[in-house]
């Protein structure tokens, strides 16, 4: 009894861990099943036939492309943006630092269906074609301020001093930045990209307003619920899932390392000078 | 300049580099910014526009300018239900979100030790497998003859004896799929908590329970806010859940704004709905603001 109550609130995170991951187990199991009828929803009999013929439902998998190509562009030019925001907000003085913070913060408090038909409103007055050019200006819009936290927050936590160190020793500002500013804030960058891109390849409702005909893997499944789901999208959705959690982990097991490495190498400055 | 510092405090040194004032600052923002102005920002113009257009008499689907208040009026009066049931559910989904959020992050800030950093991967892992089927699963799992539903029916739990196509998976869906948005933001809060303030309460005589809730509890108040804006606000907006686990009854206002848009073509009474939408959470959003700052916001 009193170690559970020692214990009580360890168990009950490990439930709600646990919780979260049950329709992750439910998409997976499924993605082994037969359907017995249109609809994937129970288990009926172990098949591997989604995972041997991938792409063998039309459709699937041209969306799938359609939202990796998507994804991919508006990734690049977000995070090229955001991380140029994130640079001038913490190194840089500049006049409207308010309204630039609310012009971040908004969209990310803004529901998606609001910024969607707002997004299709501008468009439709405009007379703007609707297909990928528009899906991408959409989740570029999107994605920006979430790159901005991300960078920021990398950024701030940064040592000031090996920035310095690397003046003192007579580094030109190109050099500083080069050799160690750059390295610094590089995980906090890709770290934002992998987030950009999960945010991107994800998207339904944004995507869905201003798509026009264009169907993404989102949009496919959303119409695929109606006549039921293909089991290859169960096994594309837990592809996805397992690529994003080993990169995940490997980008923290060679951060960890990296730390490791830095911590034993006592003076700060030898780092920075055998670098440059 | 620089090495005049003194090394010691990063506060002061970051405060230095920050003094820099120049073209650049400029240039770096312009980019990012110009972007969302023209199509986060003005969007909102051309949605205020349309929400006033009035039908062309003839053509069905085409509107021109306008300023057709009225169009507030009758969207207001045809969907109020689904605002109030929109706030109602996600006020719900973000009150359970809290409860159960809190003890995760707890857990993560205070306890954890090195399992740390692999906890909070493991909190947004789920994000990797896609939205939609995630909100499919729960069909999977609150099916009518499923454990779940049995369990609770033979327990006489449940209103209608059964969850799916009810308010209760709508609610359910809501809550699991906007948790990860309340874990972070209190986990952020938690961690900046020194333990040594929560042990000095322990040392002037307060029990374990008076210690949280004289000290741990307000100071992850910002937290407590940004996670229940952040749960809420995207909850009330959501209409994937609706969709996918309700029924016809359980149409939330984005449901309304989707067909209204899309399906049925009437523009100006879905920029209305949206506009009606985002004024309620804007309210909401500038509440916050002014208890928090904007600096803490991003």
């Amino acid at each position: 009894m009193r170690w559970l109550r020692k214990n009580l609130i360890g168990i009950v995170a490990v439930l709600v861990l646990v919780y979260l991951f049950i329709p992750i187990a439910v998409i997976m199991v499924l993605s082994f099943n037969k359907p017995s009828g249109k609809f994937n929803l129970s288990w009926n009999e172990f098949s591997l036939d989604a995972w041997t013929n991938l792409c063998g439902v039309p459709g699937v998998c041209s969306s799938f492309v359609t939202s990796i190509q998507i994804g991919i562009m508006s990734t690049l030019v977000a995070t090229l943006l955001g991380t140029m925001i994130a640079f001038a907000l913490v190194r840089y003085r500049f006049r409207g630092r308010s309204t630039t913070n609310l012009l971040i913060f908004l969209p990310m408090a803004t529901p998606e269906v609001v910024m969607g038909a707002s997004l299709l409103a501008l468009f439709l007055n405009l007379r703007f074609p609707l297909g990928q050019g528009t899906v991408i200006i959409a989740h570029i819009m999107f994605i920006i301020s979430f790159v901005v936290v991300t960078v920021k927050a990398r950024l701030q936590g940064m040592d000031p001093r090996l920035e310095e160190a690397a003046r003192d020793l007579y580094a030109n500002p190109r050099a500083v930045f080069r050799y160690v500013t750059f390295p610094l804030v590089l995980p906090g960058i890709l770290g934002a990209a992998l987030l950009g891109f999960s945010l991107s390849f994800d998207d339904f409702i944004i995507s869905f307003f201003n798509a026009g005909t264009l169907v993404t893997f989102p949009i496919y499944i959303w119409g695929a619920a109606q006549r039921g789901i293909p089991v290859q999208v169960n096994a594309l959705a837990t592809i996805v899932f397992l690529v994003a959690l080993a990169i995940v982990l490997g980008g923290q097991f060679v951060g960890n390392r990296r730390r490791k490495a830095l911590d034993r190498a006592a003076p700060i400055t030898v780092d920075v000078m055998s670098r440059s | 300049m620089v090495a005049v510092v003194p090394t010691t405090g990063g506060q002061a040194s970051a405060a230095v580099v920050a003094q820099r004032s120049s073209k650049t600052g400029y240039l770096l923002l312009f980019p990012g910014l110009a972007w969302l102005g023209v199509f986060f920002a003005i969007p909102f113009v051309t949605l205020f526009m349309t929400s006033l257009q009035q039908p062309i008499p003839g053509k069905s689907g085409k509107y021109t300018f306008g300023l057709e208040f009225g169009n507030y009026v009758e969207a207001f009066t045809e969907y109020w239900p689904l605002y109030v049931r929109s706030f109602m559910y996600a006020g719900i989904a973000t009150v359970i979100a809290l409860c159960i959020a809190y003890p995760l992050a707890y857990f993560i800030a205070f306890r954890a030790g090195r399992w740390r950093s692999l906890m909070l991967v493991l909190v947004i892992a789920p994000s990797f497998a896609s939205f939609l089927l995630r909100t499919y699963a729960w069909k999977t799992i609150l099916a009518d003859e499923g454990f779940i539903t049995s369990t609770l029916n033979a327990l006489n739990l449940l209103p209608d004896d059964r969850i799916l196509n009810t308010g209760i998976a709508v609610v359910a869906g809501l809550t699991y799929n906007f948790l990860p948005f309340m874990i972070l933001p209190l986990y952020a809060a938690l961690e900046k908590i020194d333990p040594r303030l929560v042990e000095a309460a322990g040392d002037l005589y307060a029990s374990p329970q008076t210690a949280f809730r004289k000290v741990t509890w307000p100071l992850s108040m910002p937290g407590v806010v940004a996670g229940t804006l952040l749960t809420f606000i995207p909850a009330a907006g959501d209409y994937i859940n609706a969709e996918l686990l309700g029924s016809t009854g359980n149409r939330m206002i984005g449901n309304a704004i989707q067909t209204n848009f899309i399906e049925f073509r009437d523009y100006p009474t879905a920029s209305a709905l949206s506009f009606m939408l985002m004024a309620a959470i804007l309210v909401l959003v500038f509440t916050y603001i002014r208890r928090a700052g904007t600096e803490d916001l991003v």
